[in-house]
């Protein structure tokens, strides 16, 4: 079933021919249809639906509109004062933007074959008018995201406006299935189907590691775990990118993120180029790299910044200069990732280590967008350990290797709120709803007890002790259908419908106003200049005076007021508080596997810069250079304190849980840990005992040390007392209903109205640990927060491949590591220390 | 990511009221050694079924977890007088609604116990099915109790109703405890309902109680009370 095509400039003759007023558009245009667009086009006409992979500037998005634009230009005029028809085709893209964007896009081929297609947008920000309208008079297409899908369909009326729906379009598809965004969407799309058995999906994706899992997504899958695919169009080819490794003069440094070595050579290659796109990983290194190239921008050239942090009118003003050529250089994060067009971009910078060489190929796909020439891309590693995973990237790149994560099974939260809102839209048979379920692909492995769970958690809040049956949400009525209790009910979910958790923002605003250290005065603060969202938990930790990076300035923090953050320019230039989190991705399984390769084989050193080269040079005369699977572990004096170092090239957060599992190992074995710092790619653990004594006396064994049970009894105990699953619950609790989203500023009124989820949680625990919601938080944590699959892989690769090397001194590998301990802030589970430092000052 | 682990240290921390001696705990009681004397504020028992009428299906655990807290109190402090002060129960109907087996466990504390039952906002009328004493406040010596702290200053008073919670923030980051709050003249109560959260004592309801110069918090960890100065609790 599968197609490989290759497009080049010359299209493959295909028999199909298009109706006259689509092949004379093209003739006019002095184009042809590509082979895929063709292809996707006699597929759905056999009513077959079909995944298209495709590079970006391969006319995806007109290919996945040509079918329907055909089928609905080919219906039958509607009389005038007869019934409106229903909309035929539902476009769904994971981003506003993106759907106003196509839009615009689709708006220019409509007009010129002069079709008498309506389109139209759905999102957050349609207004109440226009969305009833829709209602009335549905457009042909509908182009919306994935929450209002949710809230269509949770609306009482929704059959029938769905009714006459053929086609729905998914753009964007492999970011979308990743997410619980995704979950939902899936069973949306189950809904739809229902509806129209007939329903044919779309999905645009750009390369993805297994697009099998995408074509299972876009179908229905059989009751008894039978598979089902859709059909495979995959556009292969395109022009090879030319990529580089910056080659500085300056000194690579051992450790930070900030690059700041490579301005100069940053800024001649923006001066070279027309239009330079600048990729970093997070929003703290975007703000860092627009104000050092401010720095020495002598030449005065238009550099923009773009995050999603900033204000929406902010983003649209950079995006609209950015379409209109105004622009010499764009500094952004993963915000600019997904496929909104752009034109001129000749040169992709890509600042730090990409984590993955999928999201590299995505962002390189950027400049030049046009698939026949080449994108031409700078990566500029912050420091050695980076530039070796550039190095890998690199290599991966031109391999054309894929490294997107494998799609996991749907969450249980995300379940309860589809669940609630198909009682909102009308009484339901659980047995028909579980059948529904399971035909969505993230469901298809959901057993019954589940979902038997799922329910009773919707009626009664699912708990052992049944006091709550009295208050149940919905009940089973006599014709043996679940209905809500109570309208209530369906207005609080309309409410939280379509909510997949986002952390709560406060505005940033400017003010003059200017308040002393400590003081708490309540006055009003008179509002200046939005300057974008920032995170609540990064203001919370600010004192009035800090200062900190944001908007491309240094801002001084001058107080909240309600759900308000105010600031001030700072006169600093360097920001006391570092960084802020958000927006930081784990190095991927498939670049760990690259760079472990090659630091094994000195012969692939040859790529590396010299200065690169020399370090691991030292580390193999000094200390020992693994083997691609062996785990090298080095234990060394400094200071006051002895060291372990570990580098298992396994990205940060499953070193972290390593680091938390090892030093509670590591203190039942009296070996006196004191604490551990996690980074990309290795663990350093620090204690007061000499840990290579330890080992070398047979006192402590390393292979008992890193035994795989440490993820059994270990790992349990220590997520029960870990903070960080309170925070995923906050979550899970939040997605499936049974607390409210809350809302920066507006807590403190509703102070006996409500309940903190962590309250929740801590109560749970001890008295129903088999919960649903625990249930569907420790899944979460498991896979996400904490990658434990992949600390067991791990565990299980280097079984009898451990190598450990005592030292005298740190070696060269460790120097990196041991640069950022100290930089970072301490961990949750370390309050009460906090606590104890601020009673002491009692004592002074 | 950073990790350090702690020491141990002493649980309960002393402090003194209009010149009477007390003691607070970590897990919000306070006790006056010289009347053998255990106060507890803010149980709101049945909170959880209170707001689950209302729709809100949160976890129906909170009561007899409260009442087992409280159990490990009384075990520890072995008091012979009970002060509860105020807003023992969620709403006007909870003391009937509470389910029997939680009855008995409260009326087995009651027993051989003077206990007192101060009234609040949310029970503005004693439990009529529990035995205890019924007060509107209660003054013993120096010391006067009442839910609602007396606006302005007022010496020798030790109330509830406000849930007072400190926030500090050190080393870029910021910690938030229920606590107890004074001044030397008079002192408010954490909560001690499994379901009731916290108020930073930084919020305009707490204006013009305290002496801003004697002010601490009484800030409760996992383990063991902190005492700290105003000077460092932020809003």
């Amino acid at each position: 079933m599968n197609q490989k095509l290759h497009t080049g400039p010359e299209a493959i003759e295909n028999t199909f021919t298009l109706p006259d007023q689509f092949d004379n558009w093209f003739a006019g245009k002095g184009w042809q249809p590509r082979a895929h667009q063709l292809e996707l086009l006699s597929r759905l006409q056999n009513n077959e639906s079909s995944l298209l992979i495709a590079p970006t500037g391969a006319g995806k998005t007109l290919a996945g509109f040509l079918p329907s634009l055909i089928e609905i230009a080919s219906r039958p005029k509607r009389k005038p004062g007869g019934a409106h028809r229903s909309i035929h085709t539902l476009y769904i893209s994971p981003l506003k933007a993106l759907a106003v964007d196509i839009e615009r896009n689709l708006a220019m081929p409509v007009e010129e074959m002069g079709l008498a297609t309506k389109i139209e947008t759905r999102t957050g920000d349609t207004p109440a008018h226009k969305r009833q309208r829709q209602k009335l008079a549905p457009p042909d297409i509908l182009l919306t995201t994935p929450e209002q899908l949710s809230l269509l369909i949770a609306a009482k009326d929704c059959e029938r406006f769905f009714d006459g729906l053929e086609i729905v379009i998914f753009d964007e598809l492999h970011s979308l299935v990743t997410s619980k965004r995704g979950h939902l969407l899936s069973l949306a799309l189950a809904r739809l189907r229902t509806f129209r058995p007939n329903l044919r999906t779309i999905g645009l994706s750009a390369t993805v590691a297994t697009p099998s899992e995408l074509c299972q997504w876009l179908v229905a899958q059989g009751p008894d775990g039978e598979v089902h695919e859709s059909s495979l169009i995959e556009v292969t080819g395109g022009a090879k990118p030319n990529i580089t490794i910056l080659k500085s003069e300056n000194r690579i440094p051992w450790a930070g993120h900030s690059a700041r070595y490579a301005m100069k050579d940053v800024y001649h290659a923006i001066q070279d180029h027309k239009t330079t796109l600048l990729f970093v990983n997070t929003r703290s290194q975007a703000e860092l790299l627009f104000q050092e190239l401010w720095r020495i921008n002598d030449d005065t050239l238009p550099i923009a910044l773009h995050h999603g942090s900033l204000d929406v009118s902010q983003r649209r003003r950079v995006e609209q200069a950015m379409s209109d050529n105004a622009l010499r250089a764009v500094v952004a994060t993963s915000t600019l990732d997904l496929g909104i067009d752009w034109s001129d971009v000749d040169l992709v910078i890509h600042v730090g280590a990409p984590k993955g060489a999928s999201r590299l190929a995505q962002r390189i796909g950027r400049s030049n967008h046009r698939m026949d020439e080449p994108s031409k891309a700078i990566l500029i590693p912050a420091n050695r350990f980076e530039v070796l995973e550039c190095q890998a990237a690199l290599d991966a790149n031109y391999l054309g290797s894929q490294d997107t994560p494998p799609l996991i099974d749907g969450g249980l939260d995300v379940l309860a709120q589809h669940v609630l809102g198909s009682a909102c839209a009308k009484p339901f048979d659980e047995d028909k709803l579980y059948a529904e379920i399971i035909t969505a692909a993230p469901y298809a492995s959901l057993s019954r007890e589940n979902f038997d769970k799922v329910l009773d958690f919707v009626a009664t809040g699912g708990y052992a002790l049944r006091t709550y049956d009295q208050y149940a949400k919905l009940r089973k009525t006599e014709d043996g259908t679940w209905r809500v209790t109570h309208p209530r009910v369906a207005q609080q979910y309309r409410l939280n419908a379509g909510t997949i958790v986002e952390f709560p923002k406060l505005d940033v605003r400017m003010t003059r106003q200017r308040f002393g250290k400590g003081n708490n005065a309540r006055g009003p603060m008179r509002g200046g200049m939005m300057l974008g969202r920032i995170e609540e938990g990064f203001v919370e930790a600010l004192a009035p005076g800090d200062t900190f990076r944001f908007a491309g300035k240094v801002l001084r923090f001058e107080g909240i007021r309600e759900s308000i953050c105010y600031v001030s320019n700072a006169a600093d230039t360097d920001p006391k508080i570092p960084s802020y989190a958000g927006g930081k991705f784990p190095l991927s399984t498939f670049l760990a596997e690259q760079v472990r390769a090659m630091l094994a084989n000195p012969e692939s050193w040859k790529r590396l810069p010299e200065q690169v080269r020399e370090w691991l040079e030292i580390q193999k005369v000094k200390s020992i250079l693994p083997k691609q699977d062996e785990l090298l572990v080095e234990t060394f004096p400094r200071a006051d304190k002895f060291y372990m170092m570990l580098y298992p090239f396994e990205g940060r957060m499953a070193h972290q849980t390593l680091g938390m599992l090892l030093t509670r190992r590591l203190e039942r074995a009296h070996a006196r840990p004191l604490g551990f710092m996690a980074t990309d790619y290795a663990l350093g653990i620090w204690g007061l005992r000499d840990f290579g004594h330890m080992f070398k006396s047979g006192e402590l064994s390393l292979s008992r040390l890193l035994d795989e049970d440490m993820l059994g009894d270990d790992l349990d105990a220590w997520l029960d007392e870990s903070f960080l699953l309170k925070r995923t619950f906050r979550q899970c609790a939040t997605i499936a209903g049974l607390i409210e989203q809350r809302f920066p500023g507006k807590e403190k009124s509703g102070r006996q109205m409500t309940v903190s989820s962590d309250l929740i949680y801590d109560v749970l625990r001890t008295h129903q640990p088999d919960h649903i919601l625990l249930m569907a938080t420790k899944e979460d944590a498991a896979r996400g927060l904490l990658d434990v699959q992949r600390l067991g892989d791990l565990l299980s690769r280097i079984k009898t491949r451990i190598v450990h090397k005592n030292l005298e001194q740190i070696s060269p590998l460790a120097v990196p590591v041991m640069m950022e301990i100290g930089k970072e802030s301490i961990a949750g589970e370390a309050q009460d220390a906090l606590l104890a430092e601020a009673a002491e000052e009692l004592l002074r | 990511m950073t990790a350090q682990f702690l020491k141990q240290r002493e649980p309960n921390c002393e402090l003194e009221i209009a010149g009477e001696a007390f003691v607070c705990d970590p897990s919000g009681c306070l006790y006056w050694p010289e009347q053998n004397c255990m106060i507890v504020s803010d149980l709101h028992l049945e909170k959880g079924s209170s707001l689950a009428a209302k729709g809100r299906l949160i976890p129906p655990y909170d009561t007899g977890e409260t009442l087992s807290r409280l159990q490990l109190r009384l075990d520890y402090w072995q008091p012979k007088v009970v002060i509860s002060l105020g807003d023992s129960f969620h709403d006007a109907d909870a003391a009937t609604r509470i389910p029997s087996e939680y009855h008995s466990q409260l009326e087995a504390m009651i027993k051989g116990r003077d206990w007192i039952w101060i009234r609040g906002n949310h029970d503005p009328k004693a439990p009529g099915n529990f035995s205890g004493e019924d007060a509107i406040e209660l003054t013993i010596g120096a010391i006067t109790f009442r839910h609602e702290p007396q606006s302005g200053s007022s010496t020798g008073e030790i109330a509830g109703h406000l849930h007072p919670a400190a926030k500090i923030k050190r080393r870029g980051r910021s910690v938030r405890r229920r606590c107890f709050v004074g001044d030397g003249t008079r002192l408010i109560m954490p909560s001690f309902g499994t379901f009731t959260g916290g108020l930073n004592i930084r919020h305009k309801a707490f204006d013009g109680m305290f002496s801003e110069e004697n002010l601490h918090a009484w800030v409760m960890g996992q383990n063991s009370v902190f005492q700290i100065h105003a000077r460092q609790l932020v809003s």
